[in-house]
């Protein structure tokens, strides 16, 4: 079922496993208001679920439902088909990584006897829990010969970060918790270890679920975003650039804040936008000849490149008017961007550069193409109207709603009270189906996204 | 001086005595106070309840305590055993709920949330953590029954007390004053060579993260 709501292009094969939260309640007391409200989410296999709202949403008392640190009040949790609710807590925990602010290392043992506990607890021997612990040193990449024998306070914020990390993923399990994972480094380290969150689940496709009260990483890190008001309701279910598009209503647009356009071009990267033709020349050739073939093709500029189709410079055609041969040296200040970088890099380029565009350089430097201020205006229009291509997750806070999994495929379906009869269906009629709830629906509200979540 | 060197046998084995009663009461104060720490450190009001029980026990005067301890367990070993025990464990128990409670609830967190179970967890990472706070309760503890242990010899108990009371109830006669003195010496000596036993053992199990 995972292939159809997550990116199938991605590398990896998938190694998580799909979890359900099926009208998952926490009450503490009688008489309070539920922390939790009847929750029915699913958490396809192999995806990055990020969990957001303000803080005392229930987001965080939501996620450790799923490994039981807190036991729900009522409602099942089903992971790969199988309904642990009852099982042991421990035996289940150790079967999903959990990492938390700071990474929660043990400060009496070192880097290598925190990632090695829990295979240690599983019975592990010695020799492959020490190869393990260096294969996950260089997961996230920390030289295992300098590192394994540190202690936690040797380490800084980022480091300890990291082997939070790879002691979660020690016993390679399909289930990744993750609570504030990046909310205690400074902001530089946060983005790069981001970046290296995405890499690692490019590889491993494990089932992510995270929770952060920042808007901004989870539009960067998640394929699915819940937004949840007081009482965990979902205020929106839907992938990042549908959450920033089209947010569902007013808690959702409030909560994502301004410049939400702005966030959008940090999703996209340079490879996903139609790059434009340009007119190359060497510098061989004459300025006359390179006025010729930009006049012929009707640009206003030429690329110059070396042998290795490397850019050297970019000259108008008045300069090339003016000119008795073209430049042979790299120009310093050229307008480069890689195909990797986003949509705000690029952005940021053209501006500072005069053309209001820039240079797109694939692999060793050779240039591709170019990207103009135009194409990343249409890019962003088009996010707005984000094909719907695919199933999406099910999400609900509806007390009466039951859910049907599909014996052969797993596939999940909600009947909600108004749908019993009817059966099935859900998905056919795309365009009928009501994409969000309203924000005045409250504890009854329905949050049913219907885009699928290419990531960018 | 030739006080000391007559009696050179003599002073060896009472310290000797005095030293054994204090480490086997410290060792089994130890255990009852972590004990006590382990069913209290989680409530806030069983943690209460230990530090006013930690703060009273050691109001009490313990020449009282071992005067009205004679009654129900007589003379001898067992009665000295007892109040230099229960001395013992007040500033252990004290230490140990704050060590406890100072072990940061992320660290607990995380134990939990990879699969150990409660008691993995106390075993594992709390009291190893709690575990140098503890020591530093012991050595306290230490110190201050050493003092208590010489009042252990009103009961015949075993020890350096001997000296000090056979001095003090004859003061002013022959070698009395040396006699008391002696047995301070002694007290102290003992103390310290203890002491640095105690730093030692805290060098040797306190894990090199919790101390860089």
């Amino acid at each position: 079922m995972s292939e159809s709501t997550t990116a199938p292009t991605e590398p990896g094969r998938i190694t998580g496993v799909p979890i359900l939260l099926d009208g998952v309640t926490k009450r503490y007391g009688s008489k309070s208001a539920p922390a939790v409200d009847h929750l029915t989410l699913e958490i396809p296999a192999g995806s990055t679920v990020m969990f957001v709202g303000p803080s005392g949403c229930g987001k965080t008392t939501t996620m450790k439902m799923i490994n039981r640190l807190i036991e729900p009040t009522e409602g099942s949790i089903v992971i790969d088909g199988e309904d642990v609710t009852t099982m042991n807590g421990d035996d289940l925990r150790r079967r999903m990584g959990y990492v938390i602010q700071a990474g929660g290392l043990f400060p009496h043992m070192t880097v290598a006897a925190n990632i090695g506990l829990v295979p240690k607890m599983l019975g592990w021997d010695k020799q492959r829990i020490a190869e393990r612990v260096d294969e996950l040193l260089e997961l996230v990449s920390l030289d295992p010969d300098s590192y394994r024998d540190r202690y936690p306070k040797q380490l800084s914020g980022g480091q300890q970060q990291r082997v939070g990390v790879a002691r979660a993923l020690a016993a390679d399990p399909p289930v990744l918790l993750m609570d504030e994972p990046f909310g205690a480094v400074d902001p530089i380290t946060r983005q790069r270890l981001q970046d290296e969150m995405i890499s690692i689940q490019n590889e491993l496709r494990k089932t992510i679920v995270i929770v952060t009260h920042d808007i901004d990483e989870a539009v960067k890190l998640g394929d699915w975003v819940v937004v949840f008001d007081e009482g965990a309701r979902i205020q929106q279910y839907d992938s990042p650039e549908r959450i920033l598009a089209e947010p569902a209503n007013d808690f959702v647009s409030d909560f994502v804040g301004s410049g939400a356009g702005l966030k959008a071009l940090g999703l996209t990267r340079v490879n996903e936008m139609p790059i434009l033709d340009a007119v190359v020349v060497t510098p061989e050739d004459s300025p006359t000849t390179a006025v010729q073939k930009a006049e012929a093709a009707g640009h206003g500029h030429v690329v110059v490149l070396d042998r290795a189709r490397r850019p050297i410079a970019w000259p108008s055609v008045a300069q090339l008017r003016r000119a008795t041969a073209l430049p042979t040296r790299y120009e310093p200040d050229l307008p480069i961007v890689g195909m990797g970088a986003t949509l705000e890099d690029a952005l940021d380029t053209m501006l500072v550069s005069r053309a209001g565009a820039a240079l797109v350089v694939g692999p060793r430097g050779r240039f591709e193409g170019v990207v103009d201020i135009d194409t990343v205006m249409q890019s962003l229009r088009d996010n707005r109207g984000a094909a719907d291509t695919g199933r999406s997750p099910v999400g609900t806070n509806d007390a009466e709603a039951r859910i049907e999994v599909a014996p052969d495929t797993g596939e999940i379906t909600l009947i909600t009270p108004d749908q019993v009869g009817t059966g099935r269906g859900r998905y056919d009629d795309g365009a009928a189906e009501p994409s969000r709830s309203d924000a005045d629906e409250g504890s009854d509200s329905t949050a049913l996204p219907q885009t699928s979540g290419e990531r960018p | 001086m030739d006080y000391v060197t007559d009696r050179w046998q003599q002073i060896l084995f009472a310290s000797w005595q005095h030293f054994s009663l204090v480490v086997q009461c410290l060792l089994l104060a130890t255990v009852i106070a972590v004990g006590l720490a382990m069913v209290s450190y989680r409530s806030e009001r069983l943690s209460n309840l230990a530090n006013s029980f930690t703060a009273i026990g050691l109001t009490i005067p313990s020449f009282a305590m071992i005067g009205l301890l004679i009654a129900p367990l007589g003379f001898g070993v067992l009665p000295a055993v007892v109040v230099v025990t229960f001395y013992a464990v007040l500033p252990i128990l004290r230490n140990a709920v704050v060590g406890l409670n100072s072990v940061p609830g992320g660290v607990v967190e995380s134990a939990r949330g990879i699969g150990m179970s409660r008691m993995a967890t106390f075993f594992r990472v709390e009291l190893p953590m709690a575990w140098p706070v503890i020591l530093t309760g012991m050595r306290v503890s230490a110190q201050m029954v050493m003092g208590i242990a010489a009042i252990a010899a009103f009961v015949l108990g075993p020890g350096l007390g001997g000296f000090i009371f056979s001095g003090l109830s004859r003061l002013g006669g022959a070698n009395s004053l040396a006699s008391v003195i002696t047995g301070i010496v002694a007290v102290i000596v003992v103390a310290t060579i203890l002491d640095a036993l105690l730093i030692l053992l805290g060098r040797l199990t306190t894990s090199r993260g919790l101390r860089v």
